[in-house]
């Protein structure tokens, strides 16, 4: 378990950012990593100790956050993004900047879960394209045109919502 | 554009993801030099990523709530079997049949040991076997102390030193990695003229948080523990608390020194 402290307590606030920004609100998101854990705990010697424990780790995270969403898409219930703005920062953003990252984040939260995450992997967890292949499941060339899609959607769906400085309220439904 | 690979959509992504090696960056960069708009639109997506690194930061920088803190996560699991209605019941039990026994019962049953008394306890018990073992009380001796401190540094992911106890009249014999429910502790023993043995514990603390030195006695074992810098270290034997405590005071003035 000492192997366990030392490779995946590290790994804890990228989980935690990972699963805020696919599933939603905080405490949902963080109900989540706690699951991961003690998931992780209870599989720790069933890993292959060769592997990468970060993406064994962000895989059981992904599943479960998928498998929750689904079942929250079936009861029919969506949460939005909690405002991240609003915790106590290290470097306090600008104004600006704080507005643009909330409508970047609302942008995020209208792309189809499959698009979020393998963006999320790849640009902000910086997950190799394999390992987030792995993650995901899917082929590493599945991996690299949803990434392309999932960047084109994005962009696309910030320039509807214009420069995103004015038009704070603006949400659109998928 | 040199006669090399022609640049696809993959090693644009992989551009914005800095995930190229040189040779292709520098081919991919030479082709949006010669293709405007799909620079432009490459820019794009690394302001895009930079963006989203940027919103999204914040959140790992979030103090960890308790319930995601692995340590204790890690705690829980190992008692699974300690629920509250159990505790209430056993309680209730204790109380129903009463007596010094029951009220003794409850107390151990209802506060489980952790932190330095479960350290304590172990140092006591790995006392009592290897303090008392006459042939093989060590594994490693002294003269190979190098290789013992390797050992144990690299099985606790720690690097230790060994306290230097000869100017109370004890001297290092030695010592061995030992298992605990906690994983791998280190085991250093000492003795004096009188082969009095005294035995130190030290391993990871599943909290990094430090604890002062209390005095932690099991049978006749007299013990000292305390947590330093997310290690935790006991010292035992069977000694009169008034000649081990300065012991103690010792050993972990020495160690303090190192960090």
């Amino acid at each position: 378990m000492n192997d366990m402290m030392r490779l995946v307590e590290p790994l804890i606030p990228a989980l935690r950012r990972y699963a805020r920004a696919l599933a939603g609100d905080r405490a949902t998101a963080d109900d989540l990593v706690q699951d991961c854990l003690e998931r992780a705990i209870s599989r720790w010697h069933q890993r292959r100790p060769d592997g990468d424990a970060r993406t064994w780790v962000f895989t059981i995270l992904h599943n479960l956050a998928v498998n929750r969403m689904r079942q929250k898409a079936r009861r029919g219930t969506h949460v939005a993004l909690d405002s991240i703005e609003e915790t106590a920062l290290a470097r306090a953003p600008s104004q600006d900047e704080r507005l643009r990252h909330r409508d970047l984040l609302r942008a995020l939260d209208t792309l189809s879960e499959e698009h979020r995450s393998v963006l999320l992997l790849v640009a902000v967890e910086d997950l190799s394209y394999a390992a987030a292949a792995k993650v995901l499941g899917v082929p590493v060339g599945t991996v690299m045109s949803r990434l392309s899609r999932a960047r084109e959607k994005l962009l696309a769906t910030i320039d509807q919502d214009g420069d995103g400085l004015t038009r704070p309220s603006l949400r659109r439904v998928k | 554009m040199n006669g090399a690979r022609p640049i696809a959509e993959d090693d644009l992504q992989a551009f914005v993801d800095q995930a190229l090696e040189p040779k292709r960056r520098s081919e991919v960069e030479a082709y949006l030099d010669g293709h405007p708009e799909a620079a432009a639109r490459i820019r794009a997506l690394v302001q895009q990523r930079e963006a989203l690194r940027a919103a999204l930061a914040p959140v790992a920088d979030e103090p960890l709530p308790p319930e995601l803190n692995l340590a204790r996560l890690i705690e829980m699991r190992r008692r699974p079997f300690l629920p509250s209605l159990r505790i209430a019941a056993v309680a209730a039990l204790c109380l129903v049949l009463g007596g010094g026994a029951g009220w003794f019962m409850h107390g151990s049953l209802v506060r489980p040991e952790s932190g330095i008394a479960l350290l304590a306890r172990e140092a006591a018990d790995n006392y009592a076997v290897y303090g008392a073992d006459r042939r093989h009380p060590v594994e490693i001796r002294a003269e190979n102390s190098a290789e013992l401190l390797g050992w144990i540094s690299q099985r606790l992911g720690h690097a230790v030193a060994v306290p230097d106890l000869a100017a109370s009249g004890y001297r290092f014999m030695g010592g061995r990695v030992v298992a605990t429910p906690q994983g791998p502790a280190g085991l250093l023993m000492y003795d004096d003229d009188h082969g009095t043995r005294l035995v130190m514990l030290m391993r990871p603390m599943a909290s990094q948080q430090d604890t002062p030195m209390s005095r932690q006695d099991h049978g006749p074992v007299t013990g000292f523990a305390w947590a330093d810098g997310g290690i935790g270290y006991s010292l035992v034997g069977q000694t009169a608390p008034e000649t081990l405590h300065p012991l103690a005071d010792e050993v972990r003035r020495q160690i303090g020194k190192r960090i």
